[in-house]
């Protein structure tokens, strides 16, 4: 089987645009990428989609309508906030699968000012929300980071500074929603939203779209393969029964059976790793993900981020381009930005926020409900 | 007669919350009898294990421990803050979530593993019918 690379990959800054539609959004991506390629919409042979909001409104055909009815296959992908590193998946499997040689992928979601909170639940009975607990997103991932406290005593001050650390980074990401430093005390005094989450430590709503070309071996060569980068794995897991998770949606058994697969699949162990992007969309999160993903060892996420490993600069920096948590989380378009975010540094073309050397990266996602994909990447040339 | 009929008490909130028509409710979840898990609602196959038609009503303690929690200081329109929603792993097996009262919502009076017990109320809102409902919530248990 073929291997397939990103030969082109682009995003629109991440923001709130109320004025446009989602297949405008896309579309937009999908130019950027298509000419970083150097390919045009005549020669992609396939397009694969991922939008949650609009989940059946024929999104990919909206966006071709934009910008090329060529008539080609179109798949219209939702997986939570897997969406967008489904919908890649779905374009590498195709190419790997033997039917095309060049197909196009993008992420697109406009979710406005859409509360932080999540959505409501079932409409029977009496409102179950704050009389049996809650179900809002930052409750349930404070719940998860609790557990980690429980374990191996992780403080709030460590959550925090996953936030700070994250924030840091997104200053010298001009496609970030934010660009500002949020210092510890900053993080920490902020609005509580679900203990130990602050408004801080969530990742924020915004309107995005990223878009990447895939190719085939023979295809990327006679493309030329100067700033190629290499897929070495591509796995989507979901959530195995856990015995508690009918009450606490567990997202680390999926995304340490991804990561697993992933690291086989490519070959290479975390230390490898020159670079993460992973799915911070709560502090909580980042520090499961810590171990989840063997960036080290269980009950050292804390110690890890005191340290400062996981910085730029550190030992393996992880969400350099700002992460959910300040570049934001645009649901369907998160996964395809983050492989943006990684090939961007594999190619050495991301300016002051350069990984320098960086030769592998990875990048994970989580969908509640549950949805783990990870892609291990490669720099070619 | 309409079920609705205010006079046959209040509906449980939840499907797993039982209310006997002689003695106290109580909390009945489904138990796989190949594997052990347990479950909260009706299914015929076990997510777990994957065997058909082996699950069984199985009553649930109404002791446990609290696994984990958050205090929610943000939550919709109208839902009263702060509060604490509870993870508890009930005695002799399953894990329900519910808010912990008669307790201070503050990190250093909640510690994990704290034991605690489940008991009923009458819910504060009603349907739009204008039915009562009977509810859970933990408290801390004396050892
Ligand atoms: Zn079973």
């Amino acid at each position: 089987m073929s291997d397939v690379y990103v030969m082109g990959i682009d995003m629109i800054r991440f923001g709130r645009y109320p004025e446009r539609s989602v297949p405008q959004l896309g579309a937009e991506a999908a130019l950027l990428a298509l000419d970083d390629a150097g390919v045009t919409i005549q020669d992609v042979e396939a397009l694969f989609c991922g939008n949650l909001m609009q989940a059946s409104g024929m999104v990919g055909q909206r966006i071709l309508q934009e910008i090329g009815q060529t008539g080609i296959a179109v798949t219209n992908s939702s997986n939570a906030c897997a969406t967008g590193a489904t919908a890649f998946r779905e374009g590498w499997t195709a190419i790997k699968a033997g039917l095309y040689d060049l197909v196009l992928v993008v992420g697109v979601e406009q979710l406005g000012k859409a509360g932080l909170l999540g959505g409501r639940g079932d409409g029977r009975g009496i409102p179950k929300e704050g009389l049996l607990g809650s179900g809002t997103m930052p409750a349930v991932f404070a719940e998860a980071g609790m557990e980690h406290s429980r374990k191996y005593g992780t403080t709030f001050e460590q959550f925090a500074k996953v936030s700070v650390k994250n924030h840091h980074h997104s200053v010298k990401n001009s496609k970030s929603m934010y660009q500002k430093e949020t210092p510890l005390e900053m993080v920490m005094s902020a609005e509580m939203i679900a203990y130990p989450n602050t408004k801080l430590m969530c990742s924020v709503n915004v309107d995005g779209a990223a878009s990447a070309v895939l190719a085939s071996e023979k295809k990327a060569r006679e493309l030329g393969m100067g700033r190629a980068v290499r897929v070495k794995a591509s796995v989507l897991t979901s959530d195995p029964y856990t015995e508690r998770d009918l009450v606490m949606p567990d997202v680390n058994t999926c995304t340490r059976r991804a990561a697993q697969q992933a690291y086989a699949m490519a070959g290479v162990g975390p230390g490898d790793l020159d670079l993460v992007e992973l799915h911070d969309c709560f502090a909580t999160a980042e520090i499961l993900h810590y171990e989840n993903l063997g960036l080290c060892a269980d009950g050292e996420a804390g110690k890890l981020i005191d340290e400062g490993e996981t910085a730029h600069g550190g030992r393996i920096p992880v969400n350099v381009s700002g992460g959910l948590l300040s570049k934001g989380h645009p649901l369907g378009a998160t996964g395809v930005a983050n492989i943006y975010e990684v090939s961007t540094h594999l190619r050495g073309e991301a300016g002051e926020r350069q990984v320098e050397g960086a030769r592998i990266g990875l990048t994970h996602v989580i969908g509640l409900g549950s949805a783990c994909g990870i892609h291990i990447l490669e720099k070619v040339a | 007669m309409t079920k609705a009929a205010a006079a046959a008490g209040p509906l449980p909130v939840v499907p797993f919350l039982k209310i006997p028509e002689t003695g106290d409710p109580y909390l009945e979840g489904r138990r796989c009898g190949e594997c052990g898990a347990i479950y909260l609602g009706e299914r015929s196959t076990c997510s777990s294990c994957g065997a058909r038609d082996r699950i069984q009503p199985h009553k649930l303690a109404s002791t446990g421990t609290l696994y984990v929690y958050s205090i929610v200081h943000r939550s919709f329109p109208g839902v009263e803050v702060p509060y604490v929603s509870a993870v508890v792993d009930l005695d002799g097996g399953g894990t329900i979530k519910g808010n912990l009262i008669h307790i201070e919502p503050s990190p250093e009076k909640i510690q994990m593993g704290m034991p605690v017990e489940v008991i009923f109320r009458i819910a504060p809102t009603k349907d739009r019918e204008g039915n009562e409902y009977l509810t859970y919530y933990f408290q801390p248990r004396e050892m």
